[in-house]
């Protein structure tokens, strides 16, 4: 059992990204949307645990100007989206 | 696979409203079933008509009009919370003796009963959620 979790909170709201942390499970993804796209950013970034899983929708890093300062890895589009949510058993969304 | 997507928030706070429908697409155009679109809380803004939007920004609205004639898509209101929050159709305006109605076309107010029957016939159901 597998879960895809969403966070669209920026790192001003940093325990929701704690209980999000606590939750995730070995397999699951956390994937980055909306505001919390800003967690991408090196100085909030290295304070989260390095094994996680991490991806950020590229067009919401793209419309906060971010593309420039975070890894390319990191960035999927929609499609790949549908792709994350269909692999993992369960999505939970923190906002 | 079989969707249903959730939205808790307003179009004119949060930027939730605006992934979910371009999520909706995306679904849509992988080739996946959209069993329904719950909007829940301040999710019913999302089917008041009398937003009016800038010209040069999305109406959301009427985004979601057309992909419910486009694709079909049943788009279901939570009841309880749209007439706490003044989005009444014709039914409600009579029952509540209000004068107005705005609930847009292709909206329908029901029940949590829709939402519990859409997680039970759907593969994934995500929500798209806002604060405040």
């Amino acid at each position: 059992m597998t879960t895809l979790h969403t966070l669209n909170q920026a790192p001003s709201n940093v325990n929701l990204m704690q209980s999000c942390v606590g939750s995730l499970q070995p397999d699951d993804t956390l994937l980055l949307i909306e505001d919390g796209v800003y967690w991408l950013l090196n100085t909030h970034r290295a304070k989260l645990p390095a094994a996680l899983k991490i991806k950020a929708l590229r067009l919401d890093a793209q419309a906060r100007g971010l593309t420039p300062l975070v890894s390319e890895v990191d960035l999927i589009e929609m499609d790949e989206f549908i792709n994350l949510s269909v692999l993992h058993n369960k999505i939970v969304s923190w906002f | 696979m079989i969707f249903t997507v959730v939205v808790h928030a307003s179009p004119c706070q949060n930027a939730a409203p605006e992934s979910a429908l371009r999520y909706c697409k995306a679904l849509l155009s992988a080739g996946h079933t959209l069993h329904r679109v719950f909007f829940y809380r301040d999710g019913v803004f999302n089917g008041n008509q009398l937003i009016s939007s800038p010209p040069d920004e999305l109406n959301i609205m009427r985004a979601w009009q057309e992909l419910a004639e486009e694709h079909s898509i049943d788009l279901v209101i939570c009841i309880a919370a749209a007439i706490r929050r003044g989005v009444l159709d014709a039914t409600e305006a009579t029952r509540y003796e209000r004068d107005q109605t705005n609930l847009a076309e292709k909206f329908n107010l029901s029940g949590l009963g829709q939402l519990v029957e859409a997680c039970i016939l759907s593969d994934r159901v995500i929500t798209f959620g806002g604060q405040g």
